[in-house]
């Protein structure tokens, strides 16, 4: 028993330590999944000219950061791949000042790398003889992607339904899909793994990227500064190389 | 001796009570919020939706059939491991246990290159059968034995390390075949604990997350369990999301009252 004790204490510090050694203050930032490249290098870049200041990013689905903001997670900064998850943090009073919509997204069919199985285009979603992949209904790439296959008159036929975006292109670059729609810069970050098939403009959307400061976050300042880097011009830029287009 | 005893238990230390306290509110509170975000009048509405019975069903479906192949390859590997000696046991048991202490994410993106259609030996299954394990029931099933199955074979191993030799060998002595042995002897005697460790398998199986999402994907009536349809659900409709999750929370119930002589009261 005075062993377990003198083990769990030793445990205990050793988390002391680890968190006491980063004298940086935290800026929890909740991103879309779809930003993750964009932002690891946005966070590096932030990071350095912010020396004071350390960014922690937690991806995922935007509802599912959505559920976890209501909910309290004391999150400093939402950045949403979908202006309704975000209109509904607002309307809950979560949001301190104004939404800023900071990228521009469309979305375009991936395919494993060469495409194997011959894909040719949105019709190819009805066809049950293909393994389709979508995001989930309620996911912002899922609802986006609906709209899509809707605009283009397609009933789809998926074989899975994915949590987010990331977790639908690994089963596209595994080649255990055949196809999915995702976002145009999911297809610019993996182009060594996945090929990408063009959606029509008169079928595609716009797919709008909101950021805002929250209130029940803890370094208000830290989050503004944080937020400024993303609408300043190496913020843009950063993001243009990532694929996304300019508000 | 029991003098000692009687004093401690008059006056426990108020910390330990206090950190007790602490680690209980830990296991009731997330219930608590669970149960007041349940919106108690439409439930029955909402556990009769047509998501609700896909999900129930194929999570009965495929934890039973999980269990039943644990149950067939999991016996004889635990029969294997307690009696049979030789070169490299112990890095075979450590492969056994591995899925219990991996995160279930992991196991289902190795599930998916190793039996993928892709995989090394799935594309020879695929090509042989045209079987896609992937995006299947029967994905669900593989992704549900692959991390349900350890609970079974480290019972199971427990209990055979435990049993004493003597009635086998009576009843080898007596004329009874190996086979014989294992079926009237062996088995009856360790039946406790293979019943516990089919229920812990059962239950880990029907909670299954992870490997099933990574591995089998997300398709109502064909992939989506309990634990995925709660998941999904949170994103679009989170009565329904509570409401499944209070299902849940009954089957693991239900779990405990059947295992109750086993925990509770040899404690």
């Amino acid at each position: 028993m005075r062993r377990l004790l003198i083990v769990a204490l030793a445990v205990l510090g050793l988390v002391a330590c680890g968190t006491g050694s980063s004298n940086r203050d935290q800026v929890l930032v909740s991103a879309a999944a779809s930003l993750t490249d964009a932002f690891a290098v946005i966070e590096t870049e932030f990071e350095l000219d912010h020396l004071d200041l350390d960014i922690v990013i937690n991806h995922g689905g935007s509802s599912a950061l959505r559920e976890q903001i209501l909910a309290g997670a004391p999150v400093d900064v939402f950045a949403s791949a979908n202006p309704v998850t975000m209109t509904q943090v607002l309307d809950e009073g979560f949001v301190v000042g104004d939404l800023v919509v900071f990228a521009v997204n469309s979305m375009a069919i991936a395919v494993p790398f060469g495409n194997p199985a011959g894909v040719i285009g949105l019709d190819d979603f009805a066809d049950d003889a293909f393994l389709v992949g979508l995001c989930a209904q309620g996911v912002p790439c899922g609802d986006f992607a609906r709209s899509v296959l809707a605009n283009a008159g397609v009933d789809p036929a998926p074989d899975t339904n994915e949590p987010d975006v990331r977790a639908l292109l690994t089963k596209i670059e595994a080649g255990e899909l055949d196809t999915g729609i995702v976002y145009a810069t999911d297809i610019a970050a993996r182009a060594d793994a996945v090929s990408g098939i063009d959606i029509a403009a008169e079928f595609n959307v716009r797919a709008e990227y909101p950021i805002a400061v929250l209130a029940e976050g803890e370094n208000r300042e830290g989050a503004e500064e944080f937020v400024s880097f993303v609408l300043s011009t190496r913020g843009q830029s950063i993001l243009a190389e990532f694929g996304f287009a300019k508000p | 001796m029991s003098s000692r005893r009687a004093r401690i238990q008059a006056r426990p230390p108020v910390p330990l009570i206090a950190l007790a306290v602490v680690g209980v509110s830990l296991f009731a509170v997330p219930l608590i919020g669970l149960a007041m975000q349940t919106p108690w009048t439409d439930l029955l509405t909402l556990l009769n939706g047509d998501i609700v019975r896909d999900a129930i069903w194929l999570s009965l479906l495929s934890a039973t059939g999980a269990t039943a192949i644990a149950f067939v390859l999991g016996v004889p590997l635990a029969w294997v491991l307690a009696r049979v000696e030789f070169p490299g046991k112990s890095l075979i048991r450590g492969l056994v246990l591995l899925p219990l202490v991996l995160p279930p994410v992991v196991g289902g993106a190795a599930l998916l290159f190793a039996l993928g259609r892709r995989g090394v030996a799935g594309e020879p299954i695929y090509e042989l059968t045209g079987l896609v394990l992937p995006f299947s029931t029967w994905g669900v099933v593989v992704a549900a034995t692959f991390v349900a199955m350890p609970f079974l074979v480290i019972t199971v191993e427990g209990a055979l390390h435990n049993l004493d030799g003597k009635f086998e060998g009576a009843a080898a002595t007596l004329g009874a075949g190996k086979w014989t042995v294992l079926r009237r002897v062996t088995l009856p005697m360790i039946a406790p604990s293979l019943i516990s460790g089919l229920v812990l398998t059962w239950a880990r199986a029907l909670g299954e997350f992870g490997a099933t999402i990574t591995f089998a994907g997300n398709l109502q009536g064909r992939t989506q369990t309990l634990p995925l349809a709660v998941f999904v659900a949170l994103e679009t409709d989170r009565d329904t999301a509570v409401a499944l999750s209070l299902g849940m929370v009954a089957i693991s119930l239900a779990v405990l009252v059947v295992l109750r002589d086993r925990w509770w009261r040899s404690l």
